[in-house]
């Protein structure tokens, strides 16, 4: 699997008449390891962030129906549950967010098809370093402490 | 049995398309809008979510307050049309690539599609006929600038 091959559809092509049948696709950017897990998660991030939104707009649009109205669903974002689970929203919109800034380096960058690997583990890398410093100040907010 | 055109048969000649290419344009809005919705969104989070109190920060008064501002309502503005274009497009994708059968990739590509334009107008809507100072609302509730106050 070399990734100089990536991005090309065949490959190198031999001058023979024979070609012998790869025993797997090789040399692609979606196929198994780094690049398609990236995949798979950009799409379940996604989703996830999609439905989140849908809700997130309905729940904000009670500003219009009264103070109590939107009080009263906001609070239960505030509850420990809702609490982790913006952990989770933060996690998933981390890492889509910094995997679609990947996708446009691999689309534009000249080089950015041949360092899609690193920049897979650049990405978890500043990922970590985002819920590092969200987490803690999470759960502080969430089960008192802080300010 | 598949017959197959003999090797060096010249491809058939097409006619060049006509029209705008909305597959691009949507490919190329997805990567520009991703861009913008970086920067909006994680500062969006911060501001709501780590800044001062965080969370529990967050009620009435609060979002009336950042309305009192044209900064956020230019800004939430357009985190509501990028975002949800950007995840409508997205899930465009996807139905496209798993819903198979015609009926239900119909359904749900009109479901998305209503979703989208029901909810950037309602969004729209709520954004530009806000009022921080509902009447008859308790005066406890309300942002610190309304006349009851």
């Amino acid at each position: 699997m070399s990734d100089k091959s990536a991005g090309t559809l065949a490959g190198d092509t031999p001058a023979s008449s024979t070609i012998a049948m790869p025993k797997r696709p090789a040399g692609t950017l979606y196929r198994g390891n780094e690049g398609m897990w990236s995949w798979v998660m950009h799409r379940i991030t996604g989703v996830a962030i999609y439905f989140f939104l849908l809700v997130h707009i309905l729940d904000t649009a009670l500003v219009r129906v009264s103070p109590e109205a939107y009080n009263a669903v906001i609070n239960q974002y505030k509850t420990p549950l809702m609490g982790l689970g913006e952990i989770a929203l933060v996690a998933a919109i981390g890492l889509h967010a910094l995997n679609g800034l990947r996708i446009i380096l691999i689309d534009f960058w000249s080089v950015g098809t041949k360092h899609q690997k690193l920049m897979f583990y650049i990405v978890l890398g500043l990922w970590a370093v985002l819920m590092i410093g969200f987490v803690p100040r999470q759960l502080m907010h969430i089960f008192g402490g802080g300010e | 049995m598949t017959t197959i055109d003999a090797p060096r048969t010249p491809a058939p000649v097409r006619r060049p398309r006509r029209g705008v290419n909305w597959e691009k344009w949507g490919w190329i809005y997805m990567r520009a809008s991703g861009v913008v919705l970086v920067v909006l969104i994680f500062g969006h989070l911060f501001v709501n979510l780590v800044a001062g109190e965080g969370v529990k920060a967050i009620d009435f008064a609060f979002v009336a307050g950042k309305w009192a501002d044209p900064f956020w309502i230019v800004w939430d503005t357009l985190l509501l049309w990028l975002a949800l274009i950007h995840g409508g497009n997205g899930m465009r994708t996807l139905i496209n690539d798993y819903a198979t059968n015609k009926l239900v990739r119909t359904v749900l590509l009109s479901a998305v599609a209503a979703s989208t334009a029901v909810l950037i107008i309602l969004g729209t809507l709520v954004i530009f006929t806000f009022d921080p100072c509902p009447a008859a609302s308790p005066a406890d509730l309300l942002p610190s600038f309304c006349p009851v106050r």
